[in-house]
């Protein structure tokens, strides 16, 4: 498969003295054309600095990036054209209207005349009543529509979406998701920053995790969820557990979370609670899902 | 292709002027009015600067020239620094637009804003006094050039401003006293030495008195020598934004 995107060696820090911050160290991977790609990791991992170097917003301090073949410094203008990026904040310009925005963004990329690909663009993303609003009267889902629709005024072939449904409602999730996997089927690339991450595993291809800016996983979804524990044992509980179950639970609120190797295991810690006198309600067992790989494999990598 | 995407950025950044233009076109104008009838009033009978012109017509290009060089700042570094703040110049940053596309529209962009106040401010003052153009041709050049001066320095200060009163700190220290210290309101030989030397120091006073040359045929110096002044003072104030502009000084990091 022919490469859509590259990160070769990309190094980024901040300069602050002493305090100087290494928010990305090294990171090197592929995206091939065509792919679902996600990127996850921890607020704080370097997913969004790692963005801002592929789309021009900042330059890494070393290393290589490029975008269609087009290095994104030495090429930038054939770069930047080969890309749409969503931005994660949720920002507008107050002046315009919805129309005027989109007709802006395609100049800018030297797209005159575009009226045909914008009327797509707002019906495949609901706003096509929408278009003479000020982005100012616009609802933040409506908003986020418009963003996903001003990254994609060019027709880029790679698309990067950095948290692209956080505080979106399920109605416009499912409108986005719709929308991008159309895309993606088209044969555009997409690159997905999310913590939604049964949104990750259900879109998803392939998988890359940062931590502490270096990539501490990279592999096909359904890799990275076999090569984990495969079991889950949930249930709720007002009861304490015991100090060696508590050890490798996961608990949110009443809810409890343990991974479990195999049904021998699952008895064994069902033996334990039921010793401690725990009372479970809602017990289900279950494969593990990607959240539960995901914090597998932060607690495992620990980056010096 | 880039003079496509230079031309939709100059297109919007005088659309977004225009649709504000109570704020950014009427109100300079309502501003110059003032100053000149409350001027003109006090001082039109006491003082004659040039030979057969009254005050009145002396000040009218000083106020108009004033409002453009203002405006022509207030244009590029307005629109910065909100694209800065609200976070919506990530829309321009992530187009293939060259640094030279971005100074030549937003800089564009401030000169019209600088001429059509300009024009307006002219339009308005003009029927309090009678209008002179003895030597056109200075008129428009030097309007242009200052306007293109106080345009890249907008953009240099909306590089480099964090925050509104940034700029607003730099209009208000910076433009405002070499504006009113250039001899809007007086000729500059009628100051003690000293304050004749350093108005001499001050580009600003070269683009007035070029301007004014063009209204009356006489002006404090040649405006040959506002000409190099003005001319080499653009060329300096250019590179340093388009400088800034190609290293993504403060926008690309």
């Amino acid at each position: 498969m022919p490469v859509a995107v590259v990160f070769d060696q990309v190094a980024k820090s901040y300069a602050g003295g002493r305090d100087a911050v290494r928010a990305l160290d090294g990171v090197s991977f592929n995206i091939e054309q065509g792919e679902f790609f996600g990127l996850l990791g921890p607020n704080g991992a370097g997913k969004t600095t790692l963005i801002s170097v592929l789309a021009g917003l900042t330059r890494a301090s070393s290393g290589r990036v490029t975008v269609m073949g087009h290095d994104v410094v030495r090429d930038y203008a054939a770069a930047r054209k080969s890309i749409g990026v969503v931005p994660q904040e949720l920002v507008f310009d107050p002046f315009f209207s919805v129309r005027e925005c989109l007709e802006l963004q395609s100049g800018y990329f030297g797209i005159r005349h575009n009226g045909a690909w914008i009327d797509e663009l707002l019906a495949g993303l609901g706003l096509a009543d929408k278009g003479q609003v000020n982005m100012r009267q616009l609802s933040g889902g409506m908003k986020r529509r418009v963003l996903v629709a001003q990254a994609l005024v060019h027709k880029p072939p790679v698309i990067v979406l950095d948290e692209p449904t956080a505080g979106v409602d399920v109605e416009l999730r499912q409108t986005l998701w719709g929308f991008i996997a159309n895309l993606n089927k088209q044969g555009h690339t997409v690159l997905l920053t999310t913590h939604y991450l049964e949104e990750a595993e259900a879109l998803c291809g392939r998988i890359a995790m940062l931590k502490q800016g270096r990539v501490v996983a990279l592999d096909r979804t359904a890799n990275l969820l076999a090569g984990t524990a495969s079991t889950m044992l949930r249930f709720k509980t007002d009861g304490a557990l015991p100090p060696a179950v508590a050890a490798q639970a996961r608990v949110t609120g009443r809810r409890v979370q343990i991974a479990a190797h195999d049904a021998a295991e699952v008895e064994t810690l069902l033996g334990e609670l039921r010793h401690a006198g725990v009372k479970v309600e809602d017990l289900e067992i279950g494969r593990a899902d990607l959240e539960d790989v995901f914090l597998e494999i932060m607690q495992r990598e620990t980056v010096a | 292709m880039r003079l496509a995407g230079a031309r939709t950025l100059f297109d919007k950044e005088v659309l977004r002027f225009w649709k504000v233009s109570v704020q950014t076109v009427a109100a300079p104008v309502l501003t110059a009015v003032l100053y000149l009838l409350i001027f003109g009033h006090v001082l039109e009978d006491h003082v004659q600067v040039f030979p057969g012109v009254g005050y009145t017509s002396f000040l009218i290009p000083g106020l108009v020239m004033m409002s453009v060089l203002q405006n022509a700042y207030a244009n590029s570094s307005s629109s910065l620094i909100q694209s800065k703040v609200t976070g919506n110049l990530v829309f321009l940053l992530v187009t293939p637009l060259s640094h030279w596309a971005w100074f030549l529209a937003y800089v564009g962009a401030s000169v019209v804003r600088g001429l059509v106040v300009g024009l307006g401010v002219f339009a308005v003052t003009v029927w309090f006094a009678p209008a002179h153009f003895a030597e056109p041709w200075w008129i428009v050049v030097f309007a242009v050039l200052g306007a293109g001066m106080l345009g890249s320095l907008g953009l240099i200060a909306g590089l480099w401003a964090e925050k509104f009163d940034q700029t607003a700190a730099f209009q208000n220290f910076l433009i405002m006293p070499m504006t009113f210290l250039s001899g809007v309101f007086y000729s500059v030989h009628s100051l003690p030495p000293f304050w004749l030397a350093l108005s001499h120091a001050n580009p600003f006073f070269y683009m007035i008195d070029g301007f004014r040359r063009g209204f009356f045929g006489v002006s404090d110096v040649s405006p040959w020598l506002s000409l190099a002044v003005v001319g080499a003072s653009f060329m300096v104030v250019a590179a340093i934004a388009v400088r800034l502009l190609a290293s993504g000084y403060k926008i690309r990091n």
